[in-house]
């Protein structure tokens, strides 16, 4: 399991569903390597200013996380960690390698902006 | 004293920052330490750090770990992930903006905002970065499994993963500006008793290519000016580190290659603004050297608050903390 304080994604079930359950989710599939920690303490960090994404990582060696490594969207990936992001249960970004902050708030604001209440 | 004033604020978290907030908050000065990316910078990097004295073995990200929760047991305050978006070093009280929104004061600075890796700034790069290019051995080495690959640099970092990368590739050339290595002989010795090393001097590469992934590089003969392209499955570079010093320009006084320039107290040029570790203009850089950066500028802080005399009384601090 990854020594992260993110909730963990334990198995392709699991990942099943949670993307069932949430609008917004967010999955970062790495090890506790250099590249990788690095954005699971970025998705920690906004785990406040965006409740309405659900922040996961995954381990990746586990078996079940074939199911990322096994995307359409991953398959030329060669840099940890796969990070994925879902909406109403499809991909609608993926990246490779480390992100920092900026470019994760990007992805997150382009891919999964506030809903504006009408007054 | 408000909540946003402190005693000393720290900006960067790498092993300078960190031992410069643990000794800071160990002398009961109000420390706050600021830190754009992950806590542990360049150290986290390191897969197995092996010659820090008194550690035997442990990860960078390990010993990184150890040094925050040191430097928080003693009461040091951590913001990491932050951007720092305006600094005001001038006059006996410095400060910091945050995220366009909040400000911090202090009458002493650390900067230690470290470096990062260097990348060659060729077209394909950006697009293809985790897509066969990638400047992690350890993170990204095993996907690579029987591939041929292309390592660039000739320091110690290039010749010493190039060799660690033979464990799963098929083939590792190594592809260096000059006619000869700067890494040191026992690094070069090693790489070119590895029958899977091959060589290609003073030459660049060009160009990456590929669509949806690297599959073809444009390597630049630098004497003759030929260019010959090559058909890869992946490219590590090792070029050595920048400063990340962009935005300390105007504000302390920097060197051409963009470093800090410091007296031996570790000074700058402004009074009350220290700097420490990899930013800092001289020719080591290692964990261990940026640890004594950290305690060097740490200590001529506090020094400095006491001759300016700008603490805050030890009752306030110990009430924080």
């Amino acid at each position: 399991m990854l020594q992260t304080n993110l909730k963990h994604l334990l198995s392709a079930k699991d990942l099943e569903e949670t993307v069932a359950k949430n609008e917004n989710v967010m999955v970062c599939c790495g090890r506790m390597g250099p590249m990788c920690i690095p954005v699971y303490e970025v998705m920690d960090d906004l785990q406040g200013e965006y409740p309405r994404v659900a922040f996961r990582d995954m381990e990746f060696d586990s078996a079940d996380a074939t199911v990322i490594r096994k995307l359409p969207e991953c398959r030329n990936f060669q840099g940890l960690p796969f990070t994925v992001y879902f909406k109403n249960g499809k991909v609608v970004k993926a990246t490779s390698s480390i992100q920092n902050r900026d470019q994760i708030t990007s992805i997150l604001d382009t891919q999964f902006p506030a809903k504006v209440v009408a007054q | 004293m408000s909540p946003a004033s402190f005693d000393a604020i720290v900006i960067g978290a790498g092993p300078a920052g960190l031992t410069a907030g643990i000794y800071l908050s160990r002398s009961k000065m109000r420390t706050l330490l600021l830190n754009e990316g992950a806590v542990g910078g360049q150290m986290v990097l390191t897969h197995e750090v092996a010659n820090y004295p008194g550690v035997e073995s442990a990860s960078g990200y390990q010993l990184a770990t150890t040094m925050k929760n040191q430097a928080k047991k003693f009461g040091c305050t951590i913001r990491s992930n932050i951007s720092v978006t305006r600094m005001d070093l001038g006059g006996e009280t410095k400060a910091i903006e945050i995220n366009g929104r909040e400000t911090f004061t202090a009458p002493a600075i650390i900067l230690a905002p470290g470096g990062r890796s260097r990348p060659l700034g060729v077209p394909g790069e950006e697009e293809l970065r985790g897509k066969g290019i990638s400047y992690c051995a350890t993170c990204d080495g095993d996907f690579f499994q029987d591939k041929n690959i292309i390592v660039v640099g000739g320091g110690n970092s290039a010749l010493e993963e190039a060799v660690s990368l033979t464990k799963y590739a098929a083939s590792v050339t190594i592809v260096h500006q000059f006619d000869t290595f700067q890494a040191f002989p026992h690094a070069v010795e090693e790489a070119r008793q590895n029958s899977k090393i091959r060589f290609i001097m003073e030459s660049t590469i060009a160009e990456f290519l590929g669509s949806e992934a690297l599959e073809r590089v444009r390597i630049r003969h630098l004497s003759t000016g030929q260019i010959t392209e090559t058909f890869i499955n992946g490219v590590f570079v090792f070029i050595g580190y920048v400063p990340n010093t962009e935005t300390l320009r105007g504000l302390v006084d920097l060197n051409q290659s963009g470093e800090i320039i410091v007296s031996p107290l570790l000074e700058t040029n402004v009074p009350g603004v220290f700097a420490a570790g990899d930013s800092v203009a001289k020719r080591y850089r290692q964990i261990t050297t940026a640890v004594a950066d950290g305690t060097i500028a740490a200590l001529s802080a506090t020094d400095y608050l006491h001759t300016v005399g700008e603490l805050g009384s030890v009752e306030e601090a110990v009430a924080v903390s």
